[in-house]
């Protein structure tokens, strides 16, 4: 809504406060206004000419030479350029010495010889909207009215000399959808009173009745409450006077003509749309209020034929549809030139209804705005009474006596209840009953003296937001100012901030992962379906799930899987020569097993990684290591230490979808219910590398529900050993396939409880080996906790070792 | 015998006087002091002499021995000292050539504003809750005073999957899950960070998908004027002490009374910039006391308990911190991006 600052004095005496300060005090009671833009964009010496002689330029086709009289002591000999100039009209005319928007400065000048004292404006050089203007009025010069006084500021003719107060309202204060809405909320805030406009009820005597030309009939109440209609007869259809067509502009509404000028104006004015249909097209002079048929259509003012829905309220003559109900009239009964009678409507139409309607068609209108929200319902018929007035006196129509109308219910003001103690326990003021009956009669809501402690508060129906007592409250609130509510510590007892466990287990492995050099990515959990699709063994085959109307095919379902997501991160870094890429990412993925959704799907917390190139970057002393598989892994391995899983994790080759078959391990969590896969560590696939363009990676991605269930961070001290240990190594040759994760199990149960750890140290394949061997270094630490051991013992337990080894894989000692 | 021990001693010294390497004087340990050297040799002899002569010699010897043990130590002591200066030099290195720092990894700006927020509130004795992402039209809606056609609705266009459940569009349905979870005790003290998603498009100010924490405090006695003093307090916790703020009348539909939170702008103090549009202030909060409606589909009776309920975006807190120029470096994962935010 855009409002007009001296529209607006019209209904409130605004003297002494600036349109900006105005705008501020608006805003800090909860009307917020962005900008108060002066409609007066740079114009100065501008005023209004006639142009007494129009001759065509001796030595240019397009150029005229005019002469015009601006009030001035001399005639002036002006050179236009538009082509519409004419000898007879009254034009804007900038003086030499005058100023223009563009940052022009009028000189004398002469243009192919001719002399200029000066230069006539069009509208766009006097910096208004063009597209606000009447159609005829768009090109060339902006002709005025004949009866514009020459001599005359331009500044005033055009009332520029004005400031516009942008409001950006919130969807409860609709009631500011009107000038007098944003009158009463002035006077709220400056106990100023409010004048309502006069509808000049006299001109309504008449012979003729109303109800000889219209009548209403509402069929659907519930959707309509009130439907209010007048006739005016004998119109004269043409422009409306100039003072409303600026206001129009100011408010944003290009003016057409009187008759359709007034529905706009005091729609404005009132908040309260309204609609005139030229009552020679409605057949029957009858108004039906329905449900649209079936199948049945209407051409709307905009020339759209629309197919209408069996719930979507029409108004109606006899025959047919004439109008979208509160959304648009319709083209059979629009008003036009040679329209002589006017049937006016003014109605409340349910707010859902209008919303409905309107969204479905995808046709929305300054009426439909209104509506939707709620219009007062107490202003149908002064709204209704007060364009007819307009209409009798712009247009010279002649008002039939008498309102034709269907009121389903009488609007009647809320009454609602409230006490003293209830206003201060919930803002934290200490107001007196005084203080607040002052508030309450400043918004002019009726509150007698409370009685048993009790206001029984009456909000006048233009206040449709207003229906519990904490609306109330908010109300006392802001007028009494929210600066002005005191700062407290809330009161009751102490409580303890902690995290969950799921929370604290989260920030470890951010830990984890940027003490390890990862940086933390956040990426979309919307996706294309081909990304939802891959690494199967992780999305789980769940079923994508699509959004009904997605902005893009690339977000169009949520994600099934997080890898994608780090894949295209890398490939966008790598295109900006990041070479060295190392991300990780918590979030969400998306299951379900439901092609259409009946329930809600699990979101499963999950972590994933990707290396490629080099962890730590290369220096002076250092090569770059490229990260391979065992980085990746070895980043797990650090986050299941910290969780206290470390034993609880194995890994076990396995070939998921998406991953390099032979360097990949699926990650597997022991529970009570056996090992259970909780995702995967390996090299992406060389395919997959491929479409995104990567050069080798490295990427797990772990289930963290199963994890944050079993992380056992308690720490069980083990007293020191008191004791030495023996350390012995052992290289054996085995076959290429042996595992090593093998071979240690299998040492440690072969050694016994003696042997305290077991590290591979080195793994070694080569010709002089052959093909299919290797050899694999093993470094095994013997202890004993009561005693020391001897060489026998130690001796014994390693022959051990290398008689299992051998008998299960079929070792060589390597000498 | 006396003589000669003397004469090892003249000898000894002598060629001690001379040696130039400490592995010579070694040697010459070895030669005269060792098990098998001189001096042991000499002192063979002892047997032989009488009960009286004894002693002297004895003396004498250790005369002998101690002289030789001196120079020797003396020697050495110059020979390391020498050894030492000689390793020192040989072994300086240029420290200004740089370390061999660990990899250092970052976490995402987002995460850093947001624990930044959730330890503030742990230390006001918050607890922090959490929700899906994927909603039910009643959590994210209804059960928050926004019926089907609310026109407020219209604020927040949302990604439906189908008609019921959609991508929540704030993280206040979390607010009705830990209502409904609380099953009507009190005191209620949360904050609820999270994902959430809006039609929106995409440009340096907007995101389809961004991160909110909401605020919730449910009790018998809460009132407007705390969550003052609960916003103030966070406010400086969050930048400083000289903060101040200032509430603003608005409308949410599941707050009554509402308001809009500016704080003073963190760029100029409040003395006017381009930041703050020379005004002072810069709103990053949205605020009220729970509406009652909410309430009840809490599971509370709203003539018995007040609450209060606060929202913020995350990316419009740490776009104003880092001073961020464009929303969408958020999630394009651009490591020259992520690694500015490597510091604690």
């Amino acid at each position: 809504m855009n409002v007009s600052y001296r529209w607006l004095s019209e209904y409130i005496d605004l003297s002494g406060i600036a349109p900006q300060e105005l705008a501020e005090m608006l805003t800090r009671g909860g009307i917020e206004i962005d900008n108060v833009p002066s409609r007066n964009q740079g114009v100065s010496k501008v005023v209004v000419g006639y142009v007494k002689t129009r001759e065509k330029h001796p030595d240019a086709d397009k150029l005229s030479v005019c002469t015009v009289d601006a009030g001035q002591a001399e005639e002036l000999q002006i050179v236009c350029g538009a082509p519409n100039v004419a000898a007879g009209q009254k034009v804007p005319v900038a003086l030499v010495g005058a100023k223009l928007p563009s940052g022009l400065d009028i000189k004398r000048a002469k243009l192919r010889g001719v002399e200029s004292q000066g230069m006539i404006c069009s509208a766009r050089e006097l910096g208004i909207n063009e597209k606000l203007l009447p159609k005829e009025q768009q090109e060339g010069i902006l002709v005025l009215p004949e009866d514009t006084q020459v001599g005359a500021e331009i500044l005033d003719v055009l009332t520029l000399d004005d400031a516009v107060l942008e409001l950006d309202l919130t969807p409860n204060r609709s009631d500011c959808l009107s000038m007098l809405g944003v009158a009463y909320e002035t006077s709220a805030l400056t106990g100023r009173p409010v004048k309502l406009p006069d509808p000049e009820r006299e001109l309504f005597k008449s012979a003729d009745k109303t109800s000889d030309h219209v009548s209403v009939a509402v069929h659907a109440p519930e959707l309509c409450s009130h439907y209010s209609a007048r006739y005016i007869k004998g119109v004269k259809i043409g422009p409306s006077p100039l003072w409303m067509q600026n206001r129009l502009i100011a408010a944003g509404i290009r003016p057409i003509s009187n008759i359709v000028d007034v529905t706009n104006y005091v729609m404005l004015e009132y908040g309260q749309p309204l609609h005139a249909f030229d009552a020679a097209k409605v057949a029957g002079g009858r108004i039906e209020v329905r449900l649209a048929r079936e199948g049945e259509t209407l051409e709307t003012l905009d020339g759209q034929v629309r197919k209408l829905a069996p719930d979507m309220l029409v108004i109606a003559d006899a025959d047919k549809a004439i109008a979208l109900a509160g959304v648009m009239g319709g083209a059979n009964s629009e008003v036009s030139a040679a329209t002589t009678d006017i049937i006016l409507e003014s109605a409340k139409f349910s707010g859902s209804s209008v919303r409905k309607t309107s969204r479905l068609l995808g046709l929305r209108s300054e009426a439909s705005a209104r509506f939707e929200k709620e219009v007062d319902p107490g202003r149908v018929v002064p709204a209704l009474d007060r364009a007819a007035a307009l209409m009798a006196s712009l247009a010279g129509g002649h008002v039939a006596e008498g309102v034709a109308e269907a009121l389903a219910r009488k609007p009647e003001p809320a009454v609602i209840e409230i006490t003293l103690g209830r206003i201060n326990g919930m803002l934290g003021t200490s107001l007196s009953a005084l203080e607040v009956q002052t508030l309450f009669a400043r918004l002019e809501f009726g509150a007698e003296s409370p009685e048993d402690g009790k206001w029984r508060v009456t909000v006048p129906t233009r206040r449709g937001d207003i229906t519990r007592s904490v609306d109330l409250v908010e109300e006392v609130a802001r007028l009494y100012g929210y600066d002005d509510i005191p700062t407290t510590p809330i009161e009751g007892p102490t409580t303890t901030g902690a995290l969950t466990r799921e929370q604290a287990i989260r920030r470890e492995l951010r830990s984890v992962m940027t003490h390890a050099g990862l940086h933390e990515a956040i990426s979309y959990s919307v996706t294309s379906p081909e990304r939802a699709g891959l690494f199967a063994e992780l999305s789980q085959e769940a079923k994508p799930i699509a959004l009904a109307m997605p902005m893009s095919e690339e977000r169009s379902v949520l994600r099934t899987v997080l890898l994608p997501s780090l894949l295209d991160a890398a490939a966008y870094n790598l295109t900006r020569k990041n070479n060295d890429v190392a991300l990780f990412e918590i979030g969400s993925v998306y299951h379900t097993d439901e092609a259409t959704l009946t329930r809600l799907p699990r979101e499963k917390p999950r972590l994933a990684l990707l290396l490629t190139g080099s962890l730590t970057p290369a220096g002076w002393n250092r090569k770059a290591e490229p990260a391979d598989f065992y980085d990746a892994k070895g980043l797990l391995e650090a986050v299941f230490l910290r969780l206290g899983l470390a034993d609880a994790v194995t890994y076990e080759p396995a070939r998921p979808e998406g991953f390099h078959p032979g360097r990949t391990a699926a990650v597997l969590l022991q529970t009570e219910r056996g090992p259970i896969t909780i995702g995967y560590v390996g090299q992406l696939h060389p395919d997959l590398q491929r479409s995104f363009d990567l050069p080798d990676a490295f990427v797990a991605e772990i289930e963290l529900e199963a994890v944050y269930g079993k992380a056992d961070p308690r720490i069980e001290y083990r007293t020191l050993p008191r004791y030495p240990s023996v350390e012995r190594d052992l290289a054996v040759v085995v076959d290429r396939d042996a595992r090593g994760a093998s071979l240690t199990e299998a040492i440690r149960k072969a050694a016994g409880e003696l042997l305290e750890s077991v590290s591979i140290f080195d793994v070694y394949t080569g010709e002089r080996l052959g093909p299919d061997k290797k050899s694999v270094a093993v470094a095994m630490v013997y202890r004993h906790g009561d005693r020391t051991l001897t060489d026998e013992e130690v001796s014994e337990a390693h022959a051990r070792v290398l008689a299992e080894l051998e008998h299960s894989f079929g070792a060589e000692l390597r000498k | 015998m006396k003589d000669r021990l003397e004469a090892l001693r003249a000898e000894a010294l002598d060629r001690l006087q001379t040696v130039e390497d400490a592995a010579s004087l070694n040697d010459l340990r070895v030669h005269y002091l060792g098990k098998k050297g001189q001096l042991t040799e000499i002192l063979r002899g002892m047997g032989a002499l009488s009960a009286e002569e004894r002693p002297i010699i004895g003396q004498v010897a250790n005369d002998v021995r101690a002289a030789i043990e001196e120079v020797l130590a003396r020697k050495q002591e110059a020979f390391d000292r020498a050894e030492t200066a000689r390793r020192l030099q040989a072994e300086t290195l240029d420290v200004t050539l740089p370390g061999k720092a660990p990899a250092v990894g970052s976490l995402h700006p987002l995460t850093k504003v947001a624990q930044e927020i959730e330890d503030i509130f742990l230390g006001m004795g918050y607890t922090i809750a959490e929700g899906p992402e994927v909603e039910t039209d009643y959590f994210n809606f209804e059960a928050l005073n926004l019926p089907k056609n609310h026109p407020a609705r219209d604020m927040q266009d949302s990604f439906y999957i189908t008609d019921d459940i959609l991508l929540r569009t704030h993280t206040s349905p979390v607010q009705i899950r830990t209502m409904q979870a609380m099953k009507g005790q009190t005191p209620v003290k949360v904050i609820c960070p999270g994902k959430v998603y809006r039609r929106d498009d995409d440009d340096a100010t907007h995101s389809f998908m961004f991160h909110q924490v909401e605020g919730l405090v449910v009790g018998p006695n809460i009132r407007m004027s705390d969550l003052k003093g609960t916003l103030l307090q966070f406010v400086r916790e969050m930048y400083g002490s000289q903060m101040q703020i200032r509430l603003r009348p608005s409308f949410f539909p599941f707050t009554e009374p509402s308001a809009e939170v500016d704080v003073t702008c963190v760029k100029c103090g409040g003395r006017g910039c381009r930041m703050c549009k020379h005004t002072g202030w810069i709103e990053i909060l949205g605020c009220g006391m729970i509406h009652p409606a909410v309430l009840e589909h809490g599971g509370y009776d709203p003539s018995e308990v007040t609450g209060f309920a606060f929202g913020m975006g995350i990316e419009r807190i740490a776009l104003l911190k880092y001073e961020i120029d464009d929303i969408r470096h958020f999630y394009a994962n651009d490591l020259r991006f992520l690694s500015q935010f490597a510091k604690m």
